[in-house]
């Protein structure tokens, strides 16, 4: 369904964040992007929707190149990937029904926006969706009257009701509660597995991700270190992705020694 | 917005609206469409003497057009900037210290009740009436000139810079003061100490903010006989002489907006 | 900084040579401002004996005259919403021009900036005597002036409110594949419309004040009569009109600080 090829994001400043990413993802996987602060997820996943440009590479989603889509074959193509964001990104004064309904903005005239005319089929959609979040009842309430983990259901159901061909989730679960965070991946990956499409999610909890997630990338510093199923993810394939191979023994050794050291210094200047 | 159940009826939904009903909210707009019908044909404006404004207009610019100014409009123009620049300063330095102990008045954390009414109803009339309302009075008052115009700037500087003095010390945090009393220092120390430091930075902007528009002001009350270069403009305009006119205005935009860049740059330095 | 442990001054000694240098350099200004308005004191000691004189001339106002100005007061609230009401209309693309996160490139920002500063640079009654050249005396001037000066401080302000949008909304409505202007009206008009009505009330509310005095250059509006009779010595017939200003605002003002806070 979506093959990312030696993808390169170089930013401005001269920053790598994204070296050489290949990657593949089809039928409803859940994939989970794995890696520390600063290695690129972020930029990974904005990518392939093309809110962040790449700088080299290719992605293709369904057969479909997207890197060089003029504008509104762009906005066609993001009809298909639905996402959603770790700051859920709601309208805030808008309505819980017209946050959800906005998913079918690419389908729909600008006047019918203004107006609000969204197809019939659109609002039953929607309300079957908010019942499958678990959100009967809400859906004349502002956005900002909702706790994170409903905004976040909305920004899940917003997603759904495009009919995408792939979900892709910035960190869904960053700004959420233990308890919630276990709602929302539950949530996506009940959806993955019903509507038969696959999910990439970008996510810190590395336990999260083994629970839930068929597969693991995990990002080093603009680069694939790892590739494969959650159980091959042993300690040594941790080290390589969040230490840069050294394993967390080295690493405790390595900076006891060095407060050694400065302790050393402190008794030599005899202050 | 409040919270109206919208339709029930699966297919269909509809906006909820802040006014009641859907009914009073095109009664609403029916009625405000038919004041703006009334009020044009109030004005008696039809599209034939609109192009002939437009004609007219033409006809002006062209006559205003290259600004030009013999010698001695040129001395009246100086000495009518000049006075309108220093009517404007004089004002707003006037009215500020008279302003600080009104502001004090009206501030319904710092002094009894009986006062603040004092104080607000200060505020209150200078604030309603137009400058150049005070500014006629003031003529009446101490006869044509300069000093009109100071008094006029000076009592509409007052409501401003009391009104929102007044605002932002009702917002000061009280622990400050309280320190200094539980301390054991005297009332003016609590003011020197507590409410001063809080509010300095908003009074040096303020002010800054003020004299700008005074600026602006003392440009056009000379056209009521309260000094500064709007008499110099009005007989221009009664002459006929449009190149003078236009020269005095451009001469005023450029001081004014000069003023103006000064005036958020040294704003921006003090925050 | 001082070295010695015992000693702290607030400012150091080049601070205290800046601060001091300031407000000497302020006061010379002043001082000198005011010497050179050449005031006349001999009109300021009488100022308040004439200040007396005028209002007991003024008093009791002419009841039985504020019949006579009902058509102009109304005239006066008409421009007002006019005025206000046609400002809004131009000055909404010219704040969408100003804001750095709507606008093309940056020309257009610039040009934006310069309308909004240009037009709130130039008083009202300047207007309003080019447009009485223009149009004629009479209200239609006046509605213009308004409208035209009010489009600096609308623009200026809605620009903020623009800038100040959370950005994160309308990157999540782009990302649905919706079209710019399918951006526009759902990801950020509802975020300013808070402001908008906000700076809409308080600028119509100003617009009021402004209203009342263009009729001194013709422009129509209570100002007309109030000349007038200021020109006659009809001193209780102005305190009439005066007092009616006053109730004007105060009402317009009450409405307007209403509205705002009902869209917080």
């Amino acid at each position: 369904m979506l093959e990312v090829t030696e993808l390169e994001k170089t930013y401005d400043t001269g920053d790598r964040a994204l070296k050489s990413v290949s990657f593949e993802v089809s039928g409803n996987e859940i994939v989970a992007i794995i890696g520390p602060s600063g290695a690129g997820k972020s930029t990974l996943i904005r990518s392939i929707n093309r809110l962040t440009e790449p700088t080299g590479g290719s992605i293709t989603l369904d057969g479909k190149e997207l890197t060089h889509l003029g504008q509104s074959e762009l906005r066609n193509a993001r009809r298909d990937m639905g996402m959603i964001f770790q700051e859920f990104n709601l309208v805030e004064r808008l309505t819980v029904m017209e946050n959800i309904l906005s998913g079918r903005l690419g389908y729909l005239s600008t006047w019918d926006a203004f107006r609000r005319n969204f197809p019939p089929e659109d609002i039953s959609r929607a309300r079957e969706i908010l019942s499958r979040v678990n959100l009967d009842g809400v859906e004349n309430n502002r956005a900002d009257e909702l706790s994170g983990g409903q905004r976040q259901r909305v920004g899940i159901a917003r997603a759904v009701i495009q009919r995408p061909k792939i979900l892709l989730a910035d960190e869904p679960t960053s700004a959420l509660d233990p308890e919630t965070s276990r709602e929302v991946m539950n949530l996506l990956t009940d959806i993955a597995h019903e509507d038969d499409i696959p999910v990439i999610i970008n996510i810190h909890e590395v336990d999260l991700a083994i629970e839930h997630a068929d597969r693991i990338i995990g990002l080093s510093n603009g680069e694939v270190v790892f590739n494969g199923s959650a159980d091959k993810l042993d300690e040594e394939a941790r080290d390589e992705i969040y230490r840069g191979g050294e394993s967390l023994e080295q690493k405790q050794i390595a900076s006891s020694e060095a407060e050694t050291n400065i302790s050393d210094a402190v008794v030599e200047r005899g202050d | 917005m409040a919270a109206e159940p919208g339709s029930t009826a699966n297919g269909s939904w509809e906006r909820p609206t802040a006014f009641y009903s859907k009914n009073v909210k095109y009664g609403i707009y029916a009625l405000i469409l038919l004041f703006f019908a009334y009020s044009f044909w109030n004005l008696r404006m039809s599209p034939a003497r609109f192009i002939q404004g437009l004609g007219a207009g033409v006809e002006l610019i062209s006559s205003m057009l290259p600004p030009a100014y013999t010698p001695t409009q040129r001395e009246l123009l100086i000495q009518g900037i000049l006075e309108s620049i220093v009517m404007a300063i004089v004002a707003t330095v006037i009215g500020i210290i008279i302003s600080i102990p009104v502001a004090i008045m009206a501030s319904d954390n710092l002094v009894p009740g009986p006062i603040y009414y004092i104080g607000r109803s200060i505020v209150a009339t200078t604030r309603s009436l137009h400058e150049l309302i005070v500014a006629i009075v003031m003529v009446k008052a101490v006869g044509f000139g300069p000093l009109a115009g100071v008094l006029a700037l000076a009592f509409k500087t007052i409501g401003f810079f009391a009104k929102l003095l007044a605002e932002e010390i009702e917002d000061i945090d009280h622990g400050q003061m309280e320190a200094v009393t539980a301390v054991g220092g005297n009332s003016i120390q609590r003011y020197i100490y507590g409410v001063l430091p809080q509010v300095m930075p908003r009074i040096v902007g303020l002010s800054i903010y003020r004299l700008d528009i005074n600026l602006r002001h003392s440009t056009v009350v000379g056209i009521v006989g309260a000094g500064g270069i709007g008499i110099t403009l009005l007989n221009s305009f009664d002459k006929y002489d449009y190149q003078f006119s236009m020269a005095i205005i451009s001469v005023i935009v450029v001081i004014v907006m000069i003023g103006e860049g000064i005036s958020a740059v040294a704003r921006r330095r003090i925050q | 900084m001082s070295s010695n442990p015992e000693s702290w001054e607030r400012f150091d000694r080049r601070e205290r040579l800046i601060r001091f240098f300031m407000l000497f350099a302020g006061l010379v200004i002043i001082v000198a401002a005011w010497r050179a308005m050449e005031v006349n004191y001999g009109y300021a000691i009488t100022a308040p004996v004439e200040l007396a004189d005028l209002f007991s001339r003024m008093y009791p106002p002419d009841v039985g005259y504020s019949t006579t100005i009902t058509g102009a007061l109304l005239e006066t609230l008409n421009i007002s919403i006019l005025g206000t009401a046609l400002a809004i209309l131009m000055a909404i693309p010219v704040a969408f021009l100003g804001a750095s996160n709507t606008t093309p490139n940056k020309s257009t920002y610039l040009f934006g900036k310069f309308i909004i500063s240009f037009t709130r640079s130039v008083n009202v009654i300047i207007w309003a005597l080019i447009f009485v050249v223009v149009f004629g005396p009479g209200a239609l001037a006046g509605v213009l002036a308004i409208a035209v000066r009010s489009i600096g401080f609308t623009a200026k302000l809605i620009a903020e409110a623009i800038e100040e949008i959370d950005k994160g909304s309308v990157e999540a409505v782009t990302a649905v594949g919706a079209s710019q202007l399918d951006v526009l009206i759902y990801g950020i008009v509802p975020q300013i419309k808070p402001a908008f009505i906000s700076v809409t009330t308080l600028r119509w509310d100003i617009n009021v004040r402004a209203s009342t005095i263009i009729g001194f250059v013709g422009a129509g509006g209570i100002g007309v009569p109030l000349q007038t009779e200021i020109n006659y010595f009809n001193w209780e017939a102005v305190l009439t009109i005066l007092i009616a200003i006053l109730g004007l605002v105060l009402v317009s003002e009450a409405v307007s600080a209403y509205l705002r806070k009902k869209v917080m």
